[in-house]
């Protein structure tokens, strides 16, 4: 018999005392694997998604918020800004991609965003030398969709499925529109698995999203006149920008389109509409509405002087992903992580504690146990390994069942986690913090057997044996 | 293998820092093979005895010589080696470890000896002693007459020359003494194992060619 053997039998003979002592290290060691596991698929998923893009433009308002909103479909949209200044970042020579991105809808069945955008968002890697895999194809007619894994795989979608869209807001009306599945993105680890994406073109002509014709022309003319201003000043001639709408009447609104402003509810909500079917009427771009742009450039240095130039005017801002996301992973993430850390490192310590007092606690009763051993021969260095060995398997079968406790918890906490941070949790991800668990498990136990080992190991066995 | 002692001194150092004789031998002899029953009184100084010629202490001084070895010379190491391979205990108490079988208790006897466990010859010698049915019981759901079988097969397994018995039968009834008694000395005759049994029942002494008192030979008391 070894004396890992003779550790083990020894463990077993006190069975519940063993069992209680290593489940407080399990539990140590589940706390800080869940957190460890949480915070790493938190960490990848933001800065995954971020690496695409060098800028996102949206209304005025919270960067952070426009980033989340934007790239992690959390939270709700700051504000919506006008199409026309999409397109002239569109025509911009300095920028490489203007990706526009509506959103305010979401699918019937499992509520996940509905994201109105162009074929082009596909076309980008949405992390180094990682690009979109497409089964079916791209967005070419005005009501296709390309469908996010996880949404295929949580509604049972396939290419040729149907869906129609329901409104964002609080009324969660169902739109008429039906879109047709054409594509189904392969898995990426990002918030676009949860996400549907439709053509601009299809979701301009969702009734409703439209923006009501007197606010548009409104704003229109401010921009119109904004620009003219900025032109003069600038020595250059102003860009052609319509200082007039069409005219159309204002036609009266449900919805205040993509997660849109606040157009009055009207009485009659769809006249004029075909509730049968697709309503193909082109929009004005003066009524059309962008909730942010994504842009791409090919240098750094362009995106950080394009970012200035835009905060610098008043109708949008331009918000640096990575930098938002450092901020949030720095501050509020790392912050927490380490906390949990400190928390889960005490309790592991603790838990280190409880198994040194058991351990030593056993040693009064075991000291005739420890005398016989001698007596049959066995070395004071056999005693001491013996109970060494104990604490070392305490604690590493403590470290084991934790590490599986605390995946295990992940896996059950990650359908609630997902529903409530719109994050995609795999459970099973492991992290190379984990690694060092194990290692570090063995090491506490070392310096925890320590003790208990000496003791055995100065037993007097004559004494021990007579009392 | 003959054990033999020659001026052997043992104190103990009391509170007050006077010392207490405990052995004061100036010789004792045992043959290879031949089976002594030592008298004597509580306090006698008889596990003291034992435990000096077993090595688990040492003596003040004096010889303590198993067949060509003084014992009492060797390091601590070296001690519980010979204990371990040349020596067989015997416990008035058994002393069976609880959280072991009872084929398990006997192997654990070969493993400290630094041998490869020999799983049939610790099932041989449980067989002996009619434990064959009981390998896999724990002391716990063993009788007392059971656990003393089992601590002599232990003390057997490694082929010791010298087996010493702390009062055996002292926890055995008296319907089960002379059976345990018979099983040890049966077992000694055949390995050629020299047996030195230390008992306070002129009884049990009684059954055997040579018996010693303590207080003959021992002066310190």
């Amino acid at each position: 018999m070894n004396l890992v053997t003779i550790a083990w039998k020894s463990i077993r003979q006190r069975a519940l005392a063993s069992s209680l002592t290593a489940l407080s290290v399990a539990l140590g060691v589940m706390l800080m694997v869940s957190v460890l596991v949480v915070h790493g698929i938190v960490n990848r998923v933001f800065s995954q998604s971020t690496s695409g893009y060098d800028l996102v433009v949206g209304a005025k308002g919270s960067p952070l918020q426009l980033v989340l909103n934007t790239i992690y479909h959390l939270g709700d949209p700051v504000e919506n800004i006008p199409y026309l200044y999409y397109k002239q970042l569109k025509e911009d020579p300095a920028i490489e991609h203007a990706i526009p991105i509506c959103m305010g809808d979401v699918t019937q069945k499992g509520n996940f965003r509905i994201i109105g955008t162009t074929s082009e968002f596909f076309l980008l890697p949405y992390h180094p030398n990682r690009e979109f895999q497409v089964r079916g194809h791209l967005l070419e007619d005005d009501f296709d969709a390309v469908i996010g894994s996880q949404v295929a795989k949580e509604n049972g979608w396939d290419i040729g499925s149907q869906f129609q869209p329901v409104h964002g807001a609080s009324d969660g009306h169902v739109h008429d529109e039906k879109f047709t599945i054409v594509g189904i993105l392969g898995p990426t680890g990002t918030p676009n698995d949860k996400g549907v994406f439709i053509d601009i073109d299809g979701f301009y002509q969702i009734a409703g999203h439209e923006k009501p014709l007197d606010e548009a022309q409104k704003k229109a003319k401010d921009f119109a006149e904004f620009e003219r201003k900025k032109a003069e000043a600038a020595g250059v001639a102003p860009p052609e920008l319509p200082d007039a709408l069409p005219g159309e009447k204002p036609a009266p609104s449900a919805h205040d389109g993509a997660a849109e402003t606040k157009p009055a509810a009207k009485p009659d909500a769809h006249a004029g509409h075909d509730h049968a079917g697709h309503h193909h009427h082109e929009l004005p771009d003066e009524q059309k509405e962008v909730t942010a742009v994504l842009l791409k450039f090919e240098y750094v240095t362009l995106a950080i002087r394009t970012a200035a130039k835009i905060n610098g005017e008043p109708y949008a801002q331009a918000a640096q992903p990575f930098k938002e996301i450092y901020w949030i992973l720095n501050n509020v993430v790392g912050n927490i992580r380490w906390l949990l850390i400190v928390m889960t490192v005490l309790i592991l310590v603790v838990s280190g504690v409880g198994i040194f007092v058991s351990i030593y606690n056993s040693m009064a009763d075991r000291r005739r146990e420890i005398a016989v051993m001698r007596a049959l021969g066995a070395q004071r260095s056999t005693v001491f390994w013996i109970i060494f060995c104990e604490s070392v398997l305490l604690c590493a079968g403590g470290g084991l069942f934790g590490m599986l406790l605390g995946h295990g918890l992940v896996v059950f906490a990650a359908p609630l986690l997902e529903a409530k941070t719109g994050l995609l949790i795999n459970p099973w991800a492991f992290e190379q913090w984990e690694l060092v668990l194990l290692p570090a498990m063995i090491g506490l136990a070392s310096l925890i057997g320590i003790i208990p080992g000496m003791t055995a190991y100065r037993t007097d066995v004559a004494k021990a044996l007579q009392s | 293998m003959s054990l033999r002692l020659k001026d052997v001194r043992k104190s103990y150092i009391e509170q007050d820092g006077t010392a207490l004789p405990i052995l004061a031998i100036s010789q004792f002899e045992l043959k290879s093979g031949e089976q002594i029953a030592l008298v004597g009184e509580s306090g006698g100084g008889k596990t003291t005895l034992l435990n000096v010629i077993s090595g688990i202490t040492t003596p003040d001084s004096g010889e303590v010589v198993i067949g060509s070895t003084d014992i009492a010379k060797l390091s601590e190491p070296s001690r519980d080696r010979f204990r371990a391979q040349r020596i067989g205990f015997i416990f008035q108490t058994f002393n069976l470890l609880a959280a072991f079988t009872a084929l398990e208790n006997v192997l654990l006897g070969m493993s400290f000896s630094g041998q490869r466990a020999d799983r049939k010859r610790a099932k041989e010698l449980l067989g002996k002693v009619g434990l064959s049915h009981r390998l896999n019981h724990r002391p716990a759901t063993l009788s007392v007459g059971e656990q003393q079988r089992v601590a002599v097969a232990r003390s057997l397994v490694n082929r010791p020359m010298l087996l010493l018995a702390d009062e055996p039968t002292a926890s055995v009834d008296a319907k089960h003494q002379a059976t345990v008694l018979e099983l040890i000395r049966t077992a000694c005759s055949e390995q050629q194992c020299a047996l030195l049994l230390v008992t306070h029942s002129a009884e049990v002494a009684a059954q055997f060619p040579r018996v010693e008192r303590l207080s003959d030979f021992n002066k310190a008391v």
